[in-house]
């Protein structure tokens, strides 16, 4: 789950990371509130998912509640690359003296953590790997050691961050990485770190994105979750437990397992047909699941076929077949629905099917995920 | 032979008593595996359909002289669950919980390097291992892998993906190829155990003739062992990658994008593993029917 910048901010502070004192603003009153709380100048910036929004005009400084009132106004709906600004972080400005780039993330094949640091922060650091790669520092850390302070020291001294700088970017590493672990993130970015003038170094950005593996022991996540930037289908699909992403084409593809859900689509793709979204209901899901799943892909309105991929190993074929009956009953499908089931339980799951008497016309079974694949593009076309 | 497990292993599975360590433990049971023994904490006493459980999975060691371990319980209790293993000398962990933080996952892998170097984990979030006609450990249907031929030639099986490795043996099965062995890796971004160590282990595996791999996307694991296979691999090979259509996964912003350094993409890896000599298909059908070409010049 990624983190708007106020949010990725609101939980550096609660590691300690020294972040511009600020608040969020939905409208333009609120905006001016946040400013005269933070202290002018301020930064007003949207708070949106995506990069680039200082050259489309979404940040903006602000020296009175005027100016404030005019920015707010005009980034607030403003459109960034597909997204819609609805929410404003405003923030009292920072001196800037030097900026840098700090993150943790894991190294997935060296399957330890990684920071990156480099002095040359604030600008796309993509584009200094690429120019200049030995600028940036990279330092693996086992997990089971953790991180101390030397070693962040250590790591600002090879960055060639100044000597003013060391420890407060050393404190801040430690921070960091404390957020980074304990706060289960994938992701923890600060771009850029600034040095201030005065001294202090301070985080002027957030990148934060979370390990929703471990929302079991992160009760304040709640908050974030209802901010996530979903579509109604998406939300729907949340709510029912699946993994669910909206796509724009007509076949909807129901499969069980990450990979045959891509492979799934990769074969809908091959024999000339489009997938409505990719929806993987997981290992060992009951008939309530596979009912919940065809109520997400019935509510996608551009659906015209579903295709039902499932190879049984934790997932049991007579649950799936249960569930589809159960939907059958509960919801009127608009689409008819291709299935390819095999593995555990397979042959009584396809009797379950064939004894509900389903008419033809809304239900096949197709033996082999090729033969589902095109009978359900075929179905697309015609309806 | 086989890789990792024999006919010989004998298994315990922990979370025997719970509802998916009970389903799969008996149906591992069921296949031939020889599971010796359940652990569940405050349940030592009992059994589940004449296996004994125990406490502790030192008690089951000390009991039942069992060398491999089936972790069937929570995300929670999972990590604890895989080290206690470890702790009690188990040689080989199989994890299939899904839903394990990744935090979780890095300190389990580096603590079992630096602490436990002589147990090997498979998993988490992962299918389990089977070799056909000796042994099944984790949710595998058994019925859809065909035993290994004495003469062979027969196939081993490595893969990312759960369900694709179910749709792997199906193709095999459905041409008569057998399988050595079939591993699941699992997709998770620290598995105990990768492709590279299967793919050792297959080529020094005399009754296995050719490998299958199943990949996907994300992450850089086909890329390294592509690059293993061109150095290290004599065996022929068949490939296919999940996720050429698929949509742009999790966004890891700038630091996953300089770590991946443009790796991760479908195509990508397929590239890598053709100039590695793999021959890739474009759907799990297709590698099941290169794989039925290489076996029968074989």
């Amino acid at each position: 789950m990624d983190l708007f910048e106020y949010q990725g901010k609101q939980y550096f502070a609660r590691y300690d990371i020294p972040v511009s004192a600020g608040d969020v603003a939905l409208t333009v009153d609120e905006a001016v509130a946040a400013a005269e709380g933070a202290g002018y100048p301020v930064v007003v910036k949207a708070q949106v998912q995506v990069g680039g929004r200082g050259k489309a005009g979404g940040i903006k400084l602000a020296a009175d509640a005027d100016e404030v009132r005019l920015h707010a106004g005009n980034i607030l709906g403003m459109d960034i690359k597909g997204h819609v600004v609805e929410r404003l972080w405003v923030e009292h400005a920072s001196d800037i003296e030097e900026e840098y780039y700090a993150s943790f993330t894991l190294d997935r094949a060296a399957k330890k953590h990684l920071l990156m640091l480099s002095a040359q922060g604030g600008v796309e650091i993509e584009a200094v790997a690429e120019s200049d790669p030995e600028a940036i520092v990279k330092l693996h850390i086992d997990p089971v050691d953790g991180l101390d302070r030397a070693t962040a020291r250590q790591a600002a001294v090879d960055a060639k961050l100044p000597e003013r700088a060391l420890d407060g970017a050393a404190d801040i590493l430690v921070k960091l990485y404390r957020c980074f672990t304990e706060g289960d993130c994938d992701l923890a970015e600060i771009n850029p770190l600034i040095l201030k003038p005065t001294g202090e170094v301070h985080a002027l950005d957030a990148k934060v994105s979370l390990d929703s593996n471990a929302a079991f022991r992160h009760p304040e996540w709640e908050a974030y979750a209802a901010t996530e930037v979903l579509d109604d289908r998406e939300q729907l699909a949340k709510r029912n437990g699946l993994q669910y992403i909206g796509l724009e084409g007509s076949v909807g593809i129901i499969a069980n397992g990450a990979g045959l859900a891509m492979s799934t689509l990769d074969v809908v793709n091959q024999v000339g047909g489009t997938a409505a979204n990719f929806l993987d209901i997981g290992g060992g899901a009951n008939a309530d699941v596979m009912a919940a799943a065809l109520e997400v892909i019935n509510f996608d309105q551009a659906v015209k076929s579903i295709f039902i991929n499932i190879f049984g190993g934790i997932t049991r074929g007579e649950e799936v077949a249960k569930g589809i009956v159960e939907a059958l009953g509960r919801v009127e499908l608009r689409a008819p629905i291709v299935i390819r089931l095999d593995g555990t339980n397979a042959e009584e799951g396809r009797r379950i099917l064939a004894d509900a008497g389903i008419p033809e016309s809304r239900l096949r079974s197709e033996p082999t995920m090729l033969d589902a694949a095109r009978a359900a593009v075929a179905l697309a076309g015609q309806n | 032979m086989s890789i990792f497990v024999n006919a010989e292993t004998k298994l315990i599975v922990q979370g025997l008593t719970g509802g998916q360590g009970k389903y799969h433990g008996l149906r591992n049971r069921d296949y031939g595996t020889n599971v010796v023994a359940g652990v569940t904490p405050g349940k030592g006493g009992q059994d589940v359909e004449g296996i004994p459980v125990f406490d502790s999975v030192a008690e089951a060691v000390a009991a039942t002289g069992a060398d491999a371990s089936f972790v069937a319980v929570p995300p929670k209790a999972a990590p604890a669950a895989i080290l206690e293993a470890a702790a009690a000398g188990v040689g080989f962990v199989v994890c299939i919980t899904e839903g394990i933080p990744a935090q979780d996952e890095a300190r389990v892998f580096n603590t079992l390097v630096r602490d436990h170097p002589g147990t090997r984990l498979l998993g988490p979030n992962c299918p389990g291992i089977i070799s056909p006609g000796k042994c099944n450990i984790g949710i595998t249907a058994g019925e859809i892998a065909l035993p290994p031929t004495a003469d062979g030639p027969n196939v081993g099986i490595v893969s990312r993906s759960g369900t694709l490795t179910y749709q792997a043996l199906h193709e095999l099965k459905e041409k008569g190829i057998g399988v050595s062995t079939c591993v699941g890796i699992g997709g998770d971004p620290v598995p105990g155990t990768n492709f590279i160590d299967c793919l050792r282990e297959f080529e020094a595996d005399p009754e296995t003739h050719a490998i299958i791999m199943i990949g996907e996307i994300g992450g850089s694991a086909e890329e390294e062992a592509a690059e293993f296979i061109a150095a290290s691999v004599s065996k022929p090979m068949s490939a296919y990658i999940a996720g050429v259509t698929a949509p742009a996964g999790k966004k890891m912003g700038h630091a996953g994008a300089i770590v991946s350094g443009g790796k991760g993409t479908a195509q990508g890896k397929m590239d890598a593993l053709a100039a590695a000599g793999v021959r890739v298909g474009q759907n799990p059908t297709e590698a099941g029917e290169l794989m039925a070409e290489i076996v029968a010049a074989l």
